[in-house]
């Protein structure tokens, strides 16, 4: 992999000859692999898009760099800086996972798991405040958030197992960009959004770029992909499912 | 002189070398319920079979017992366990607590301080203080043992909480130099104070639950409190309408059937013995019109 | 954060010839919820009850990190040690509310105790204590005088948990917590328990059968099946990702929501 211009900097992840498969034991055992030989590399402030078709495992790379999903054998090796040591997400370690997620990836996913009881607002400061920003300050950056995504007022204090598909999206997507982690995964953030709320995270996708957020993400809108992605990785050429 | 019919003091030397063991294993480690194989008496539970086996056990021919309860010599059962010993072991009797050498209580803890070399001897129904809260027995032991006693401040909060003030008012929950939580037995906590440092032997016994505990001369014993709801005692308004004492548990005792009443010694012998003394209370006419009065009724 | 609070090692608790446990190893490190699941049977609650002390063991070691250092064996400590940090360090939600609360007594008592047993005589203040933790898992402040007899099972089950949380405990065990109420009723002390659990820092050992509880609640999990641990892990790698066939057919049996 070409690596010209970022020579002198690590990547932030870096993920090497990765193979996942699922074993299916209540159906007799049957194997199905999902990608093999992963590699590939994101460096801070670009954004690499996972394209191919669906069901080519795009979802499951993200998992897989999220520690959602365990990997089969290979490295998914995450930086905090370029110059940072090297910690090895894939070996699966939970304590490795759960502290690499706090101090390095953000995740924004396709669905908003919504918890009882919890508003919104402080949905989105949670992971501000699981870091140890002062509650205040979190949640005011977490309305600051919502109210460019257009959410209504109304709603900060509400739980959002009510709200649309599309209110809850821009929760989740509000919880993903309160950080700044240096790298963020994004998992179709913009699927259920109206184009003024989707040129917004445009925006902010712009803007954590400027910052040298390195982001990895699933667009299938093609015009936020041809809004932000300064790479695009074809997975089809890792899918373990190209003969089927 | 012909034999007697029961051993001295009722009870065989055996079972009183046990009884003894079990005292001065009491005494040994203040506060601390000894187990003790308590035997069948020659009347019911409740009628204080501990206190009469701890003073047969004691008891030798040259004492001088008194036996009260709540506070009088003259009920049914201090007159008959007076009796009792009276007769098995032919002791002398008395009701003045100074000519007392031996002093069994049901209740109670005579006005008049007791001194050196006097034995009480106090009839215990409950002896665990933490059964309110705690009726395993395994469970309290231990508690004992470890002297984990917050519960028995559970009690007390309760009370507080329920009543604005700690409104246990007897059995008052004490704790003995500084290590055993104890149950005093059902005295008013008017009467704890007298417990603390007393040159007597106080001993306890309870009959049914089997237990024997002791307080050697002199112990530190405390009533167990809260620092913003400190331990009080009883305090009564008037003075004795017989005696006219102040500073002594009263007894309210109800005169005639129109709401008259008046508040008297609980202990007799104290208040007959200020009255001989020439002390009058306000409820005590003149000995001449009283007299006169009662013969127009 | 270097060591962990409770390290659990070859533990085994056998009943006869009947095996309860066995071959059981995980730490538990400070302020981390790890969730033990199972169905009926896998020998969940007997691995709870052996590491709260609660249960004897046949063999293994379970070590807790004592809060002047040291770090040893349970079985090593005094009776007494034992149960001050029973009673002080730790926490025991039981399933059901009368297990873990005096049932005759007020709940500002049941709140207070713990403070009395480490020797606080001060009504007053155990008093605005019992009050601010009644407020904490949302009972009213009037029902401080009240007896639990006269609470509904999810207010019994929050006082419980003020209860045990009192004394700042540092490791709680849950055998269920939620497992006897209304659903409705489980969300509220769900959530309640989160929020106190990340507040305050605590670490949980929580046994459950419910695995969005566990998913809810828990960061690692552990898959118990006929005594013994059959897959462990990140709770949403284990749920997202179950390796074992077990695991597998437990996942595959949560109702779509």
């Amino acid at each position: 992999m070409s690596v010209s211009s970022n020579e002198k900097r690590n990547a932030l992840l870096s993920v090497r000859q990765v193979a996942k498969s699922f074993t299916m034991h209540l159906r007799d055992g049957v194997v199905l692999p999902v990608v093999n030989d992963v590699n590939f590399e994101l460096f801070a402030g670009e954004c690499v898009v996972l394209g191919g078709p669906s069901g080519v495992g795009k979802s499951s790379i993200l998992r897989m760099v999220y520690g959602n999903y365990a990997i089969d054998s290979g490295e998914i090796l995450i930086r905090q800086n370029p110059f940072g040591e090297p910690r090895d997400l894939g070996a699966g370690d939970p304590r490795l996972v759960l502290d690499l997620r706090r101090d390095c990836i953000g995740y924004v996913s396709q669905f908003l798991r919504a918890v009882p009881r919890v508003s919104a607002l402080d949905i989105v400061a949670e992971p501000l405040v699981s870091r140890g920003v002062d509650r205040t300050v979190a949640a005011e950056k977490a309305a600051g958030l919502l109210r460019r995504l257009h959410l209504p007022e109304a709603l900060f204090d509400l739980p959002p197992a009510t709200f649309s598909g599309g209110e809850k999206q821009r929760v989740n997507i509000a919880r993903g960009f309160i950080t700044d982690h240096p790298i963020l995964l994004l998992d179709e953030p913009t699927a259920s959004l109206d184009a003024g709320n989707r040129d917004v995270v445009i925006s902010m996708i712009r803007e954590k770029l400027d910052a040298g957020t390195a982001i990895l993400g699933i667009f299938h809108d093609q015009p936020v992909r041809d809004a932000v992605a300064t790479r695009t990785i074809d997975v089809s050429a890792f899918s373990a499912r190209r003969a089927a | 002189m012909t034999l007697p019919e029961y051993n001295f003091a009722y009870l065989d030397e055996q079972t009183k070398r046990m009884i003894r063991r079990a005292i001065l294993k009491g005494i040994a480690i203040p506060g601390y319920q000894v187990p003790f194989a308590s035997r069948e008496m020659p009347m019911p539970y409740g009628w204080g079979t501990g206190g009469v086996q701890v003073t047969a056990a004691i008891l030798g021919p040259d004492d001088v017992l008194k036996v009260i309860d709540q506070g009088a010599d003259d009920t049914t059962n201090a007159v008959s366990i007076r009796a009792f010993f009276a007769k098995t072991a032919n002791v002398a009797t008395t009701t003045k607590t100074a000519d007392a050498t031996v002093i069994q209580t049901r209740h109670r803890i005579p006005e008049a301080p007791l001194s050196a070399g006097q034995v009480i001897v106090y009839q215990v129904p409950i002896p665990e203080p933490l059964r309110f809260l705690e009726p395993r027995e395994t469970e309290t032991r231990v508690m004992h043992g470890l002297e984990e006693y917050g519960l028995i401040h559970v009690k007390l909060y309760e009370d507080i909480a329920q009543h604005g003030h700690i409104a246990t008012t007897y059995a008052y929950p004490v704790k003995v130099e500084d290590r055993y939580v104890m149950d005093p037995s059902p005295i008013p906590k008017f009467d704890n104070p007298k417990m603390n440092g007393s040159p007597a032997l106080q001993l306890f016994g309870a009959g049914r639950e089997k237990r024997i505990y002791a307080l050697p001369p002199f112990t530190n014993v405390v009533s167990l409190d809260f620092e913003d709801h400190p331990f009080e005692v009883q305090k009564f308004k008037q003075p004795c309408a017989l005696c006219n004492a102040t500073g002594v548990y009263l007894d309210e005792v109800v005169t005639d059937d129109r709401g008259g009443r008046m508040y008297v010694c609980s202990d007799t012998d104290h208040c007959e013995t200020r009255r001989e003394e020439g002390h009058h209370g306000a409820g005590l006419p003149i000995s001449g019109a009283q007299t006169a009065k009662e013969d127009a009724a | 954060m270097s060591s962990p609070i409770l390290s659990v090692s070859n533990l085994e608790r056998r009943y006869g010839d009947f095996i309860g446990c066995t071959d059981i190893s995980f730490d538990v490190w400070p302020g981390e919820v790890v969730a033990i699941v199972g169905e009926s049977g896998s020998g969940k609650t007997t691995l709870l009850n052996c590491i709260s002390g609660r249960l004897e063991r046949s063999s293994g070691s379970i070590r807790y990190n004592m809060r002047d250092g040291r770090f040893p064996d349970l079985a090593d400590l005094s009776e007494a040690e034992r149960r001050f940090l029973m009673r002080t360090d730790w926490g025991f939600v039981h399933q059901n509310p009368a297990d873990g609360l005096r049932m005759r007594v007020s709940a500002g008592a049941n709140v207070g105790e713990r403070l009395m047993a480490i020797g606080d005589r001060h009504y007053g203040e155990i008093r605005d204590t019992a009050t601010e933790w009644l407020g904490r898992v949302e009972i009213a402040g009037d029902r401080i005088d009240d007896k639990p007899v006269a609470f509904s099972g999810g207010m019994r089950q929050r006082l419980q948990i003020a209860r045990n949380l009192v004394t700042r405990p540092r490791l709680i065990f849950m055998d269920e917590p939620t497992g006897g109420l209304d659903v409705s009723v489980q969300a509220r002390v769900l959530d309640l328990l989160r929020g106190l659990v990340s507040d305050l820092g605590l670490a949980v050992v929580i046994v459950t059968h419910d695995l969005a509880v566990a998913r809810l609640l828990s960061q690692r999990m552990i898959v118990m099946k006929s005594g013994r641990i059959v897959e462990t892990g990140l709770t949403d790698r284990v749920l997202d990702d179950p390796h074992h066939p077990y695991t597998q057919l437990l996942v595959a049996s949560i109702l779509e929501s």
